[in-house]
């Protein structure tokens, strides 16, 4: 017999090892696919992007309007709250920055929602200063429906949820108001390099 | 287009951690359109941050748990009314 191995313990999750990867978290090379709710079909025709709430005029932007605004191509590490990071994905849409431009506002928070009634809330200061995007390609192609289709939010430098699928504007407001996970458990930032997963992190 | 929708039964352990009998024969009345439902036919999310009951009839949202750090968190005010049977002594 001799030699004893002493076992092999299955293959080790790429944890904080990588200074890429914040506490907590596993790469997953797969896209998988979170839903609070059924996927809903959106009408391009009548899609808008809107920003309201503490605004002198609510602006608003058709799908054609939406499509002609200057675009970025951002590649960009993502954190989900379950677990998992997927490295280096690549997304095509417009920066908040751009949709913001000229806004005056006395809003320090922001509430980002979304067709079927999915809302996550964001300081203003964590979607503007080249930090979030409303995109519509992910790889290089249209963002598919069970990934948040045609439009979602990304602010990779938080948690997942926060980057709200379907999503159809932002309201700018004065005062913080929890979205529909952070009322509910789930941390009013979600930063995840301080692992702000649930109340009281 | 994949839903990933289940029905009640797959919150039925679930439940049972938390009310500490069987839930999935009780019947719910949803807030928002009156529909009354018993929880095994009801729509379940269970691939979210946390688990999202909704109405069979209108979707929107019943119950809402999300379980971390030891804890739980419910959210029941989309259920305007629970009607469960007495546990038989």
């Amino acid at each position: 017999m001799g030699f004893v191995s002493r076992g092999f313990k299955g293959r080790r999750r790429d944890t904080a090892s990588s200074s890429r990867v914040p506490p907590g978290q596993y790469v997953v090379t797969d896209f998988p696919v979170l839903s609070a709710g059924p996927t809903p079909r959106v009408n391009l025709d009548q899609w808008t992007f809107t920003i309201e709430g503490e605004i002198d005029e609510p602006r608003r932007w058709t799908w054609k309007e939406f499509q002609a605004l200057p675009a970025e191509t951002v590649t960009k590490d993502i954190h989900c709250v379950t677990k998992w990071s997927k490295l280096d994905t690549t997304w095509k849409g417009v920066s908040v920055d751009a949709l913001m431009e000229g806004v005056e506002t006395a809003a320090d928070f922001t509430t980002v929602f979304s067709d079927g009634g999915y809302t996550t809330n964001l300081a203003l200061d964590d979607i503007t200063g080249g930090k979030a995007w409303v995109v519509y390609e992910f790889d290089g192609q249209p963002l598919h429906p069970e990934h948040g289709g045609p439009v979602r939010f990304l602010v990779p430098h938080l948690y997942f949820w926060k980057s709200a699928k379907w999503v159809r504007g932002i309201r700018l407001q004065k005062d913080e108001h929890p979205g529909f996970w952070e009322s509910n458990g789930y941390h009013v930032r979600g930063d995840p390099w301080r692992e702000q997963r649930y109340w009281g992190d | 287009m994949q839903d990933m929708k289940l029905d009640g039964n797959a919150i039925g352990g679930l439940l049972r951690e938390i009310f500490a009998m069987e839930m999935t024969t009780a019947v719910g009345t949803c807030a928002h359109c009156g529909a009354v439902n018993e929880v095994g036919r009801v729509a379940v999310y269970i691939h979210a941050p946390g688990t999202v009951v909704r109405c069979p009839d209108c979707e929107q949202v019943l119950m809402r748990v999300v379980r971390g750090k030891g804890r739980y968190w419910v959210d029941l005010t989309g259920v305007r009314c629970l009607e469960l049977a007495e546990p038989e002594v």
